[in-house]
């Protein structure tokens, strides 16, 4: 690695700099040259050209909260099961099945997890 | 011994704390409400366990998981510690947890885990997995702060815990990212032998080693990242604060030298004077502050920053003898800290009401044992002749004198004379005031009674009998070289 390596990254610096530039231009000529003629229409929230009812900022059950957590847990599991299958016959070479029972003990050990959850009632939404 | 198995023999006290955590976790869900405290004997039983396990770690100390994970004789030192104190912390919780009704399944599972991840993080040998050591146990330890669910300052100590902390473990992350950028590798003992080939640390590199000192010296509370201690410390349910005083400070205090002394040892120039300042901070920061502290938890908070201070004078040392006296004084801290904690866990009375330092009054007359043990605990933290808190001044005192420090060995020794005032003050209240109000402590139960002897007998043992524990600190400082 070469002692000025840093000034590999110097294209990047320049690009970064240049997009704000541009971006900032762009807007704010918007904003000195562009015609505004605001109405009640247009000034409505946009949603899909229904007309919009009631405030956004409703108060919501915080039960989606734990169950968004949930599932990103599960989700993630579920993900890692992909690379996993990829390099599934380099982590089993020959007969052995390391790579396997590898991932079902990681399996195993989120069961437990929902095993929990569920006896815990965190999925029951009346609770 | 296949690979796999030798690899697996070298976290087996891992392997086994979180086999039990997880054993904890599913017994809790079929276990009837009446049924639970079995997951307390479970908790305890894999405490030993994971102890017991230590040994088989130490069948195979070599390199494992390619490099990612050393086993040597100081990353068994730090387990053995490490697993020690979980099984204190949970002998000395079982009736503040029943006395606050709270939950003993989860508690337990956590931790193990959390004891878990800085048993990784005392064995790791590359950053990354470092850094899942130091999340594992983190996250863990940030549920523990806000245990008791229900009081406010519980909330604030897990809700403040847990920003700064995802802050730091960020800092450390982005170090180690830069590391990487810097050098190609994550692999400390790759790093070591690019410095002892002469490679000289460029911007790049030191600006990692830096983010990766924040990141540390947060989790180990020195200053300057120490701010967060006092109101975590206080909030935490108390046998969770003497978990945070303890074992996390270990762990940290075990990878911030593996890192500086394995990865950056040949390159000591770039961190010396980091370590140097923040040890002068740490010392007078927390000794002074802690002098004005009239709650016996922020106190005692205060006074672990302090001896965090102490620790890294035996750092800045950067000789075997500093590393061997870091390792004594770090078991002799994490004891006697947690068994100081132990006996305000005990009086705290439900809700956790008595906690200011008046309220100690009178205990020396209603419950001579109790006082006694904390008399040496505080004479201990202050480092009087005969308690091995001395032994333990004194050996940091001695490798800061021989690595030519002689201004950080007066620091230190003028840092223990404005300590002597805010403990002998607890010990002053404890034995020579009258309550204003007439109290009885509660009796000493098994569990508290067991920490409480085990730890004042730690304290009074290694002070009389250094020789055990210091050459296993000594072998454990050799395998550095």
């Amino acid at each position: 690695m070469s002692p000025s390596y840093l000034s590999d990254y110097a294209p990047l610096l320049i690009h970064i700099l240049a997009a704000m530039i541009v971006a900032g231009a762009l807007l704010s000529l918007s904003v000195l040259v562009g015609y505004r003629r605001p109405s009640r229409e247009k000034s409505e929230a946009y949603e899909c050209g229904i007309h919009p009812t009631g405030d956004a900022r409703e108060p919501f059950s915080v039960k989606f909260y734990l169950v968004a957590i949930l599932f990103i847990l599960f989700d993630v599991e579920a993900i890692f099961l992909y690379p996993w299958a990829y390099v599934f016959r380099d982590l089993n070479p020959g007969k052995s099945l390391a790579g396997f029972y590898e991932m079902l003990l990681y399996i195993v050990i989120l069961l437990a997890g929902y095993i929990y959850l569920w006896r815990k009632g965190a999925l029951d939404w009346n609770r | 011994m296949t690979p796999a198995l030798a690899d697996a023999y070298s976290l087996a006290p891992v392997i086994t704390a979180c086999g039990f955590g997880i054993l904890i976790i599913v017994g809790d869900a079929f276990l009837p409400r009446g049924g639970k405290s079995l997951l307390a004997r479970i908790g305890v039983v894999g405490a030993l366990a994971s102890l017991a396990a230590v040994t088989l770690a130490s069948r195979h100390t070599d390199d494992a998981y390619s490099g990612l994970i050393r086993t040597d004789a100081f990353s068994l030192f730090l387990e053995s510690l490490i697993f020690v104190i979980t099984v204190l912390v949970m002998l000395g919780s079982y009736d503040y947890l029943v006395r606050e009704g709270l939950p003993l399944g989860e508690y337990h599972a956590l931790l193990l885990f959390a004891a878990s991840g800085m048993a990784v993080m005392a064995s790791a040998n590359e950053l990354l997995t470092a850094f899942v050591g130091l999340e594992i146990s983190s996250i863990a330890s940030y549920v523990l702060a806000g245990y008791r669910r229900t009081a406010s300052k519980s909330n604030e100590s897990a809700l403040k815990y847990f920003l700064l902390g995802s802050f730091a473990t960020a800092f450390f992350l982005y170090g180690a990212a830069m590391v990487y950028g810097a050098t190609g590798t994550t692999r400390l003992d790759v790093l070591r032998e690019m410095f002892v080939a002469g490679r000289a640390p460029g911007p790049l590199m030191l600006l990692g080693c830096a983010m990766i000192l924040v990141g540390l010296g947060f989790k180990a509370a020195v200053a300057p990242f120490q701010v967060w201690t006092p109101d975590v410390y206080e909030g935490a349910p108390t046998p969770v604060t003497a978990l945070f005083a303890s074992g996390p400070k270990a762990a940290a205090f075990a990878l911030l030298v593996r890192i500086l002394v394995t990865g950056f040892g040949a390159a000591n120039a770039t961190w010396f004077w980091a370590i140097w300042v923040s040890a002068v901070l740490t010392m007078f920061i927390g000794n002074l502050a802690a002098l004005t502290q009239n709650n016996v938890k922020r106190m005692l908070a205060y006074s672990s920053i302090a001896h965090a201070g102490y620790l890294l004078v035996a750092l800045a040392a950067r000789s075997e003898i500093g590393i061997a006296a870091l390792l004594y004084y770090l078991v002799v801290y994490a004891l006697v800290t947690l068994g100081a904690f132990t006996i305000i866990t005990h009086l705290g009375e439900p809700g956790e009401r008595r906690l200011e330092i008046d309220a100690y009054a009178g205990l020396g007359t209603r419950q001579p044992f109790t006082a006694f043990c904390m008399t040496i605990f505080l004479l201990s933290l202050l480092g009087l002749p005969i308690t091995a808190g001395f032994l333990g001044k004194f050996y940091i005192f001695d490798s800061a004198l021989k690595a030519q420090l002689p201004g950080l060995a007066v620091m230190l020794a003028m840092n223990s004379v404005i300590g002597a005032y805010y403990y002998l003050r607890l010990v002053r209240v404890m034995y020579f005031t009258e309550p204003e109000q007439e109290w009885t402590p509660e009796p000493v139960t098994a569990g508290v009674g067991a920490v409480m002897f085990l730890t004042a007998v730690a304290a009074l043992g290694f002070g009389l009998f250094p020789g055990p524990l210091m050459t296993f600190a000594t072998i454990s400082a050799q395998s550095f070289r």
